[in-house]
């Protein structure tokens, strides 16, 4: 099946927010925008606006207009909607302003001076704070986490070797290529005026239940709906909600529709980027490079506000210790308080910097004991029947070592190898080497989270005989509608065209979670899967579903008989059997499953100037079953390039905690002359508890490519390179005089 | 056809001048800010807003026409210099011809796909640039962030008919 939405994306006509004509709703629209810190911390001495403006003419929001808690409500509520007389990071708003003329509003917003007396941030995480930089507790900490298995002390105790190793890796930006975009207007309802929302985002309810909390108002009198999205990869998350909260402010105080469309040095400098890491090995092994004790210490940047730091920690450390098996494990993670920009979600949350730093410590372990990296994971790879850092036994069926064999033989590993030593004898230069990495990525929300998440999703079934999936799932490139398509029309025994997919609008679609976590094909699907089931039951006699033309005429008849009514089939998750995750002591099953990967890099470094560049690169993937083999292998590749990039370019530099190199002129992302074809192979374990038997695709082809990379530039060069980007100025000192 | 300026000019200055160009194969007369973006005056005041932004800096492609025959990001275009010359955008490429792309996963979000069909179109066009640059060269003016290139790559190959044999 094909991408649903595809033509209308290549032909120019899809709308995204910033092309739709200000007309019906948005007729009168005004255009919003942010007055931001420039400073990275201290108290708001004044606000001035400059006397040369009219500003009778401007709508201006202050903290002092929030009608509730002036709190943009996720896990802590600790960051403010505009900062309330202190700031905590560079670009943070601190106030809002609107007019109906665009370049206008720009000059008046520049011209708007605001005086901070600073005090000392906090700008590198990996130091400890002085006593006049602390600002939450008493040692900044975010949120601590810990998972212990065994005895790490004992086995340390009688290891034949220790191996130590410091990784790091740096922040990444999203660079979706649609910039954030937010409208909101007030309409009229039963209990009131209602605002309505209406943007580019990942997560209606997210946004829903910001707008509830900072506005005061319950869900009849607030409306979120997503536009369309021009992609996410996790930046349309958390921060959509205080796009949406400086729309809805300015839209209630005017008492017309506005419009805030970010550029895009506004986007990089000022919304969440992927929080930098450093992560510490401390590894026992026996002779031949079996893992016996892992001692793991992760820290990450959170940035200012508590935002999702605890949750990305959560599954990083959850990552931390890799697909082995080992007895001995004891992984402490820290998110830690800076004064930079929130950090938060970007495809993987936290598991690529933990699976960086183990997967180039096994290579280094490799390396110390003289054994090839390949045997030093063969020996290790986790077995069915085996547990995990936390203690879950693995038993999906999925065999791990002929994964690797499979990916080996695909990117014919032995030939490239072979070649590369001849080629490396005989070129003054150039060289070139292999190298790989073996990945788990947990799919979903992480322990009991999708217990906690409770979601829910309806099928409607249309007069006409169709079936209306209704989700908060939201498309955002990934392919979503396409995939409920293929799902909803598989379980209903209907050909796609008789289904139809609702747009996300929370007054339309209940809640089925966040779109997030490579949950929304393998948790929410069977979510459609369950409802459809609902819905041909009630239908059916004794309860037995119908299916097919059967079901289809079922429908109409209802319809007939009922007109003007609706009927729905309905869905609410519930956990699959023997899933038990203790939450407090990180023991149990943390991922009701997990899909699993190998990465192998072949890459050639130009000894004179350092550049490292891809020759081919292989991904192969188990991840249950492949729904959309277009869709999903475009999923890889890109999760690809987009690590690619982080491994080897990315690279965020910050003054004064703000980013200075905000712009796509200096921020480099891979282009199509920067990366070899990506060559993806699937390896199908169906998975029963997902939908149509699939497992999350999302995150897992970002873990595995920095690692792989890193260690091919080793092979390659013996550079041993610990952190990433990677970029010339950092490998040119490693690499042999 | 005559246009109206509309309300949303990024600049606001009022000083404009007259120009006159050939935009889709129709003739258009407009009254333009000197300073105004081909960008802005296709999307805000001749609707035709399938000319994305993306970064506003010549980096991304997302904002790729063709004028005069050649390939040109409008975000560094002021309107006035288009004066008497061709302009075509994506809204010149009927979406029937699109089907190989669609077919390859060429497109993901769809933000920078308006920018890379123009592209595709242009080199399809002018298929002689591949004897002495590569495909992958070519596009490299052109920033997608979902497809990881692939699906544009192949969708293109498909598309000159040259369905390339590559996995
Ligand atoms: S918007 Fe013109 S090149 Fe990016
Ligand atoms: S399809 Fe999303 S940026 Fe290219």
């Amino acid at each position: 099946m094909q991408r649903l939405e595809g033509l209308s994306k290549l032909s120019g006509v899809e709308r995204y927010l910033d092309d739709e004509p200000l007309e019906g709703p948005l007729k009168g629209c005004l255009w919003g925008m942010t007055v931001r810190s420039p400073a990275s911390r201290g108290k708001i001495r004044s606000v001035s606006y400059d006397p040369a403006f009219d500003w009778s003419q401007f709508v201006v929001v202050e903290p002092c207009d929030i009608p509730g808690p002036n709190e943009t409500y996720l896990i802590e509520n600790d960051q403010p909607v505009l900062a309330p007389g202190y700031v905590r990071h560079m670009h943070e708003p601190v106030a809002l302003i609107a007019h109906p003329d665009r370049a206008l509003l720009r000059r008046a917003v520049a011209s708007v001076k605001v005086e901070i007396e600073p005090d000392p941030p906090v700008l590198d995480f990996r130091v400890a704070p002085r006593p006049d930089q602390i600002q939450r507790g008493n040692d900044n900490i975010i949120k601590k986490l810990q998972i212990k298995k065994g005895d790490v002390h004992a086995a340390f105790a009688r290891a034949h070797r220790i191996i130590e190793g410091e990784y790091e890796t740096g922040g990444q930006e999203h660079v979706y290529i649609e910039n954030n975009a937010m409208s909101a207007w007030i309409e009229d309802g039963p209990n009131g005026d209602v605002v309505v929302v209406r943007g580019s985002m990942q997560c209606p309810y997210y946004v829903l239940n910001a707008l509830k909390h900072a506005l005061k108002r319950d869900e009849s009198r607030v409306r979120v709906i997503q536009a369309p999205t021009g992609g996410g990869f996790g930046g349309k998350e958390d921060y959509p909600s205080t796009i949406a909260l400086h729309c809805a402010l300015l839209a209630l105080k005017a008492r017309r529709p506005v419009k805030i469309i970010y550029d895009r040095s506004e986007d990089m400098a000022a919304t969440p980027k992927r929080h930098p890491s450093l992560v510490r090995h401390k590894t026992a092994v026996d002779k031949n490079g079996k893992l016996l004790a892992q001692y793991i210490e992760v820290i990450l940047d959170g940035g200012a506000y508590v935002t999702l730091s605890p949750v990305v920690l959560s599954r990083g450390i959850i990552h931390a210790a890799g697909p082995y098996s080992c007895d001995n494990v004891l992984i402490e993670g820290k998110a830690v308080l800076t004064n930079s920009v929130p950090y938060g979600a970007f495809r993987g949350f936290g598991a690529p910097q933990t699976i960086f730093a183990c997967e180039r410590h096994m290579d280094r372990i490799a390396h110390a004991l003289g054994l090839d990296p390949l045997e030093v994971r063969r020996i290790n790879l986790i077995k069915d029947g085996q547990t995990t850092s936390t203690q879950q036994t693995i038993s999906d069926g999925t065999d791990r070592h002929a994964l690797l064999d499979a990916a080996l033989r695909a990117s014919e590993y032995d030939r490239h190898k072979r070649e590369s030593a001849a080629f490396n004898a005989s070129h003054p230069y150039l060289r070139r080497g292999i190298g790989l990495s073996t990945v788990l990525h947990g799919a979903g929300f992480t322990g009991n989270g999708e217990v906690y998440l409770n979601s829910k999703v309806d099928v409607g079934a249309t007069p006409d005989g169709k079936i209306e999936v209704l989700a908060a799932s939201t498309e955002m490139g990934q392919g979503t509608n396409t995939a409920f398509t293929k799902i909803a029309a598989d379980a209903a025994g209907f050909v796609p065209s008789d289904v139809v997919i609702g747009t996300p609008d929370t007054f339309r679609v209940p809640n089925s979670g966040p779109t997030v976590a490579s949950r929304t094909v393998m948790v929410v699907g069977k979510l459609i899967e369950r409802a459809i089931d609902d819905l041909a039951s009630q239908l059916g006699q004794n309860g037995k579903p119908l299916r097919g033309p059967v079901l289809k005429a079922a429908i109409t008849q209802w319809h007939a008989a009922n007109p003007g009514k609706e009927l729905k089939g309905r869905a609410t998750y519930a956990p699959p059997p023997n899933v038990k995750f203790d939450d407090k002591n990180y023991v149990g099953d943390a991922y009701a499953t997990f899909a699993w990967g190998v990465c192998i890099a072949h890459v050639e470094v130009d000894l004179r100037t350092a550049s490292v560049r891809l020759l081919d690169f292989t991904s192969m993937q188990d991840i249950g079953k492949v729904i959309n083999p277009v869709l999903a292998k475009g999923q890889v590749q890109g999760g690809v390039v987009q690590a690619i990039g982080w491994a080897l370019s990315e690279d965020i530099k910050f003054k004064d905690g703000g980013m200075l190199n905000n712009t796509l002129t200096n921020y480099i992302i891979p282009t199509s002359d920067d990366v070899p074809p990506i060559r993806v192979v699937f390896h199908e374990t169906p998975y029963r508890f997902g939908g149509g038997g699939a497992k999350g695709v999302g995150e897992l082809p970002m873990d595995g490519p920095a690692p792989a990379i890193l260690n091919a530039v080793a092979n390659a060069t013996c550079a041993q390179a610990m952190s990433i980007p990677l970029t010339p100025e950092r490998l040119l000192p490693l690499l042999p005089a | 056809m005559q246009h109206q300026a509309g309300n949303i000019s990024k600049t606001g200055r009022s000083a404009t001048i007259p120009i006159r160009f050939n935009l889709n194969g129709q003739k258009v007369e407009i009254a333009v800010d000197p300073t105004e973006r081909l960008l802005d005056t296709l999307r805000y005041r001749l609707n035709l807003p399938g000319t994305k932004e993306g970064c506003g800096e010549g980096e991304c492609g997302a904002c790729s026409v063709i004028i005069d025959g050649l390939p040109a990001n409008s975000c560094l275009v002021p309107t006035f210099q288009v004066r008497n010359r061709i302009v075509r955008t994506i809204e010149s490429i009927p979406a029937s011809s699109l089907q190989p792309m669609l077919e390859t996963g060429a497109t993901q979000c769809g933000a920078c796909t308006p920018g890379v069909v123009v592209t595709a179109n242009w080199i399809k066009e002018n298929s002689g640039v591949l004897a002495s640059h590569s495909m992958r060269a070519l596009m490299a003016g052109n920033l997608c962030r979902c497809t990881g290139y692939d699906g544009i790559i192949d969708g293109l190959e498909k598309w000159l008919g040259r369905d390339g044999g590559r996995s």
